[in-house]
């Protein structure tokens, strides 16, 4: 099929966003809106009624940054998961309804997908080792025989998730892991911490739980806890990043997800490359965190392949797993 | 006492992840240098803790594995302030080069040895961690030796040994595929008689277990649909 676009709608977590992208990667419209709480952690239910609020403005705004009409557009591609239940729902249903009124295919997108797909977009890499790293994932990818595959994750707590409850505890709100960042700079002292590496997969559980023992107990001073608990966790996933690398014998190593902003994670991935003649990019920080563009640009080169869904069939699948998906647009 | 002095470098074997492996010559013994080379990519401290806690315990696993029976290289020396194990160097091929050429009462007397091993480590609560066909080098007259035990534990748990023994099974199935049946057979065949039925039958439930939970099934969670 020749060149397509696609308007796309993510609303999996706190984001809800509606991004406009063509099949060659030409990105029109890119409009989010993140829930950001009064206090304390994300409610799923309060997320749902921010979308829903947000929901008709976000999408009437992405129409006028692309000065294009609903005429021009392709087909529909929604975010059906993973995620979590109530913010889905918003999406697919704003999805269905413009796919019935306006007679255009909905294309599912896999969230996890579309972070690999606009990575590997923005840093021009064609067959790197990604790094997946958010508030809700944490996965080491490559693709292999028609799939994106999983080549170390988290068995408990994703890395931002880890630091982003740290923060809410120390009172510095969401999201957390740039100020844990901040302090952590400033920090002179490495404490020892629970280190866990399985093989390839990573736990962060008890190192959260530890770094907030320590600081409860109040031996230490916050800049070194903080310190000390961003460099375990960082240094795990470049640990696991390394195997990763050395095992599928990969040149390009990309970062994408909310944590891809990270210098310090950028630092560390840049010099771990270096090790074995690899080159590291970060996904455009524009593109790091949940967005409605990488739903769309996913959902362009999906169509593409033929790939699409009915209204009836079209089912929110909070536990969607990206080694599920068929890749059929990589030959 | 300065051990360079003492060490001839011939080759370097590979670079991996975790540490670089180098054949050479130390006291007039063939051997390979183990050495986990700083990683400039984490802080100092903790560089330095993981390389010494990591060298000394596959030491101490090794060793442990030897004073069992176990056909393990013989360890020359340990310096876990650099990182680096000097192990002895076993004249043989690797298991997964040899399988191929080797007739099937042959191949099906080393796995025997090799369940048989396993089973000894395990009652010892020794995990290898690490128990594929690269990691058993195998001698021109056919004696087994286990190699690389850097994801080794000490541990009796059902789980971890369970694991292990699936690891055994996963690199049959990727590697060897037309031989697996027969091959697994033998090794369960020597893992039994040393861990006896009860425990080897707790242990096949277990990677029956694993097969069900791992990421090795495409869809090992209730896909359940969603209401609209």
């Amino acid at each position: 099929m020749d060149r397509v676009i696609v308007l796309g709608i993510e609303s999996t977590a706190h984001t809800f966003g509606v991004g406009i992208a063509s099949s060659d990667g030409e990105v029109l419209a890119n409009v989010n809106r993140s829930y950001v709480p009064i206090s304390g952690g994300l409610h799923p239910r309060e997320m749902a009624e921010h979308h829903s609020k947000v929901a008709p403005e976000v999408f009437r705004e992405a129409l006028e940054k692309a000065q294009i009409s609903m005429d021009d557009v392709d087909g529909i591609a929604i975010a059906l998961g993973p995620g979590m239940g109530p913010c889905l729902r918003v999406g697919a249903t704003l999805a269905r309804y413009l796919s019935l009124k306006f007679s255009k295919p909905l294309i599912p997108v896999n969230h996890a997908v579309a972070h690999v797909e606009i990575a590997k977009l923005s840093t021009g890499f064609k067959d790197p080792l990604i790094v997946y790293v958010a508030g809700g994932n944490t996965m080491i990818i490559a693709f292999v025989k028609g799939r994106y595959r999983v080549f170390g994750e988290t068995l408990d707590i994703p890395l931002g998730n880890c630091l982003d409850v740290f923060a809410r505890e120390i009172g510095l709100g969401l999201p957390g892991t740039p100020k844990v960042e901040e302090l952590a700079i400033k920090g002179e002292r490495y404490v020892e911490m629970p280190y866990v590496v399985k093989g390839q997969d990573l736990s962060f559980s008890g190192l959260l739980t530890h770094a907030l023992k320590l600081l409860r107990e109040g031996n230490y001073k916050l800049e070194d806890i903080c310190y000390s608990l961003v460099e375990t966790a960082y240094s795990m996933l470049v640990e696991v990043t390394e195997r990763g690398l050395v095992h599928l014998n990969k040149k390009e190593i990309a970062l994408t997800g909310g944590v891809a902003r990270s210098k310090l994670l950028a630092d560390k991935l840049t010099k771990m490359a270096a090790l074995h003649g690899a080159m590291f990019k970060p996904v455009n920080p524009e593109y790091a965190g949940d967005n409605g563009a990488m739903i769309a640009y996913t959902g362009a080169l999906a169509l593409q392949s033929g790939v699409e869904v009915s209204v009836e069939e079209s089912f929110i699948r909070p536990l969607w797993r990206l080694d599920e998906v068929d890749i059929p647009w990589i030959t | 006492m300065s051990i360079e002095k003492e060490i001839i470098v011939k080759e370097i074997i590979s670079v991996g992840a975790e540490a670089a492996l180098i054949r050479g010559e130390m006291w007039d013994n063939d051997v390979v240098f183990k050495l986990r080379y700083p990683k400039p990519y984490r802080d100092k401290n903790l560089d330095e803790h993981l390389r010494r806690t990591r060298t000394s315990y596959e030491a101490k696993l090794i060793g442990e594995a030897k004073l069992k029976g176990i056909p393990v290289p013989s360890i020359l020396y340990v310096d876990p302030f650099n990182g680096l194990l000097v192990l002895e160097y076993i004249k043989g091929k690797k298991l997964k080069e040899r399988l191929e050429g080797l007739d099937s009462s042959s191949s099906r007397k080393i796995f025997k040895d090799i369940g048989r091993y396993v089973g000894i480590l395990h009652s010892g609560g020794i995990v290898h961690g690490d128990l594929t066909t690269s990691n058993i080098v195998i001698t021109k007259d056919n004696r087994v030796f286990f190699i690389d035990f850097g994801l080794g534990e000490f541990s009796n748990e059902l789980e971890k040994q369970g694991v292990d023994v699936h690891l055994m099974l996963r690199a049959l199935e990727s590697t060897h595929p037309t031989m697996v049946s027969s091959l697994f057979k033998a090794f369960v065949e020597g893992y039994k008689s040393v861990r006896g039925e009860e425990w080897s039958n707790k242990i096949l439930a277990k990677i029956e277990e694993i097969r069900l939970r791992g990421r090795y099934v495409s869809r090992r969670r209730r896909v359940r649909k969603s209401f609209y």
